[in-house]
């Protein structure tokens, strides 16, 4: 059991480090200075820039960034729409799977051009190596590059004094894939196939085992997605069951690596944001907020989870659970690590996952829902800092409110116009998940009235509503994990979480980018001794203290039917 | 508008390009000359050279000279891998688990001492390779009686197949069910 502490302490720690000098480099690419790349991957970015027809000299203010940004969204979706459906007349299908069915197309199509990798199909029987590299893989790189575009908009906006123009979306588009992404994930592909992930054009293999049996084993080009999956915040794995799988995550190195890869971008946003302000205290603070909220999450998670599920206490006498609850873990991470997975997964809004979350403890589970609910702990790389931006425009609207003084932000006045854009990208996520979540029980329980329940559900009672909360959750935080008891391929589940993975996408990107922008325009006020400081303890409690009150209140109602609930039930 | 859609049709073509073939394609060609074994998927052949299965891939083991694996809520369908899903609380859980530990206790006897818990619940993947050592140690007299082996070679192989947690903490001590039963085979000859 001490050991697993080690264990978690370790990864958490050599994360941290590695995030600083990646913050660094981030902010050396878009600030547009020279780095040990660019011999090799300037000419390249120059090739594809001029392939595109795109001048990137010319800067766009946030509303031509925000067009450029959308439109370019459209067509990953429309060119993985046409993929996914047209794929068994395609090459590289040496399994010959068969067209996705249409609501099935559109819910895939949009849920990894959202970043969001929510999957409603199994990876072994629902893709094609052609649609995992060129549509799974693809979406992967660019709809990361997205993410950290935004943010990096935002952050220049921040820093700017009467700034107009706030970049070039394709430059940092470009940029972003092909001096942060891609670097990054070879070296890590490189690993993981020397600890074992396979990658091959070779389809499933046919095994007589050992006893004489048959058994039919999946394989594909799976380490080229499963790098790029964890360091793009994406979750989408090769097979169902996502980095649980031997082939995707075969050894407690690939799981070091791997959880590594979920955290250290998100993290490195927050150091990045310090060089482009040049407000090295503001970053290290907001760290330290971020990290008084993570860390006791998974302090939290992994006690729960290493302590044993007491409900199998009934089995029977003589069951040893002293590693833990070991249902839908595998042994060579152990609960605890599994247990710092789920809650990393959740806080950064990945959505892989190493273990099943359906059967995580109620309050284990609880923990990943509260990390999906803030969706700024660290959070989705890139949008992560948007959505910090959101709670820190509140934090300081408060906190002027509290002392009377005119909120400021980074020396911008704080006025309506900036906190209608943050109450609207604050409220939408919660709108999104509790309406989803109410619809889906509303059609559950009319449907069950009728005497036919919808084989929706793999578990009942509260644990079902939590089936249900998860899903619209994931979906709204463009999470992308599930508790896969869900039967979630059906019309009702596509068409729905669809629709809620792109609203949440687009609208929590636009709202800060539209409120970095106004703040960007305002010229700034001079430092006096009136400031509000936003760099001292003061002001970073007033911040944690937002972030949990009004990020988490609003759950509070559906956090008590569903996770907490299934713990009292269980006594 | 119309320059706008031009550029993100030809952005996204020309990317899907890189990202999509020739970023998967070289690091095939690094697992192609460099991890040739790890890249086809670690997989173990006879010398006619007809696959066993995959080192890295649970494969079902019913026969008493055998090791057991963990349970699969997949029945160990390494073409469509998952856990149960089944929530902690849920009654369905537990029944699997009695009934589990039940036939666990018949099969090593009832005085074999406590049972792991990893050999009674399903993994994530259903096709987890590993077991601990402790739920080896369970199994090794009922396979050792099953060879007519002595014991003490078999807890041997046992050890010798334990693989330690990474630098002493990262990950849990494991047994490679299907290498420690190959181990069994090549030391005693395969089962009549």
């Amino acid at each position: 059991m001490g050991l697993e502490w080690v264990a978690i302490a370790f990864t958490i720690f050599v994360t941290i480090v590695t995030s600083v000098p990646i913050g660094r480099y981030i902010h050396k690419v878009f600030a547009g200075k020279r780095t040990f790349l660019d011999p090799i991957v300037a000419p390249l970015e120059g090739l594809v820039l001029r392939f595109s027809g795109v001048d990137a000299r010319r800067e766009q203010t946030w509303k031509q960034y925000a067009l450029s940004l959308l439109v370019a969204n459209v067509f990953m979706w429309l060119f993985a729409f046409l993929l996914l459906s047209a794929q068994r007349l395609l090459p590289l299908n040496p399994d010959r799977i068969g067209a996705m069915e249409p609501t099935l197309a559109f819910n895939t199509a949009a849920s990894f051009t959202t970043n969001t990798d929510l999957q409603h199909y199994g990876g072994e029987t629902g893709l094609s190596t052609l649609s995992q590299l060129f549509v799974v893989g693809f979406l992967q790189f660019v709809t990361a590059a997205t993410g950290v575009a935004a943010g990096i908009a935002a952050m220049r906006a921040l820093a700017g004094d009467r700034l107009e123009r706030v970049g070039h979306f394709y430059l940092d588009l470009i940029r972003a894939t092909l001096r942060v992404f891609l670097p990054l994930a070879l070296v890590v592909g490189v690993v993981l196939l020397w600890q074992g992930v396979p990658m091959t054009c070779g389809g499933a293999v046919r095994a007589r085992t050992l006893e004489g049996g048959e058994q039919t084993i999946a394989r594909g080009a799976v380490a080229s997605v499963v790098a790029i999956k964890q360091l793009g915040t994406n979750g989408g794995g090769y097979f169902a069951s996502n980095s649980a799988h031997p082939y995707e995550n075969p050894t407690p190195l690939t799981n070091l690596v791997e959880t590594w890869a979920l955290a250290v971008i998100p993290m490195a946003m927050v150091w990045a944001l310090g060089h482009f302000t040049g407000r090295r205290r503001l970053a290290s603070m907001l760290f330290a907020v971020l990290l008084a909220i993570y860390l006791p999450m998974v302090v939290f998670a992994a006690r729960q989870e290493t302590a044993g599920n007491p409900a199998l206490a009934a089995a029977g006498a003589g069951l040893d659970q002293s590693t833990g609850s070991m249902e839908g873990k595998e042994v060579r991470f152990g609960a605890g690590l599994s247990a710092l997975w789920a809650v990393t997964t959740t806080a950064t809004s990945n959505g892989s996952v190493n273990g099943m979350h359906d059967s995580l403890t109620p309050l284990g589970g609880l923990i990943a829902l509260c990390g999906m609910w803030l969706n700024a702990l660290f959070g989705g790389v890139g949008v992560g800092f948007l959505n910090l931006l959101v709670f820190l425009v509140v934090a300081v609207f408060v906190a002027g409110m509290m002392i009377g003084r005119t909120p400021e932000f980074l020396g911008k006045k704080i006025e309506a116009k900036e906190m209608k854009l943050a109450s609207l990208a604050m409220l939408w996520h919660p709108l999104a998940v509790l309406v989803g979540t109410a619809v889906a029980c509303h059609v559950w329980t009319t449907a069950a009235s009728h005497g036919h329940a919808l084989a929706w559900l793999k578990n009942s009672g509260p644990h079902g509503f939590s089936e249900m909360l998860y899903e619209f959750t994931s979906a709204a935080a463009n999470n992308g994990s599930g508790f896969e008891g869900l039967g979630d391929d059906t019309p009702f589940w596509n068409i729905a979480t669809g629709l809620v993975m792109i609203l949440s996408r687009y609208i929590p990107i636009i709202a800060p980018l539209a409120l970095a922008g106004t703040l960007a325009a305002k010229p700034r006020a001079p430092q006096t001794a009136g400031t509000l400081n936003v760099e001292g303890a003061t002001f970073g409690f007033t911040l944690w203290a937002v972030i949990l009150i009004l990020g988490l209140l609003m759950f509070m109602p559906v956090a008590v039917l569903g996770p907490i609930a299934e713990r009292l039930a269980a006594g | 508008m119309v320059r706008e859609i031009r550029q993100a049709i030809l952005f996204n073509l020309v990317t899907l390009l890189l990202l999509g073939g020739l970023y998967p394609l070289v690091l095939w060609g690094v697992g192609a000359v460099a991890f040739p074994a790890q890249a086809e998927g670690s997989l173990v052949r006879r010398p006619d050279g007809t696959a066993i299965g995959s080192r890295l891939i649970a494969q079902p083991f019913e026969r008493m000279e055998y090791f057991r694996p963990r349970p699969s809520a997949v029945g160990f369908n390494a073409a469509g891998s998952g856990g149960s899903n089944l929530g902690p609380s849920n009654p369905d859980l537990v029944k699997e688990v009695a009934e589990r530990l039940a036939a666990v206790r018949a099969r090593e006897g009832e005085d074999a001492g406590p049972v792991p818990s990893e050999l009674v619940t399903a993994s994530g993947s259903g096709l987890d390779p590993h077991i601990p050592p402790a739920a080896a140690a369970l199994q090794a007299a009922r396979v050792a009686k099953a060879r007519g082996a002595p014991i003490e070679r078999v807890s041997a192989l046992i050890e010798e197949h334990t693989e330690p947690p990474l630098l002493g903490f990262l990950g849990r001590p494991r047994v490679d069910v299907l290498e420690l039963n190959l181990a069994l085979d090549t030391a005693f000859g395969p089962p009549r």
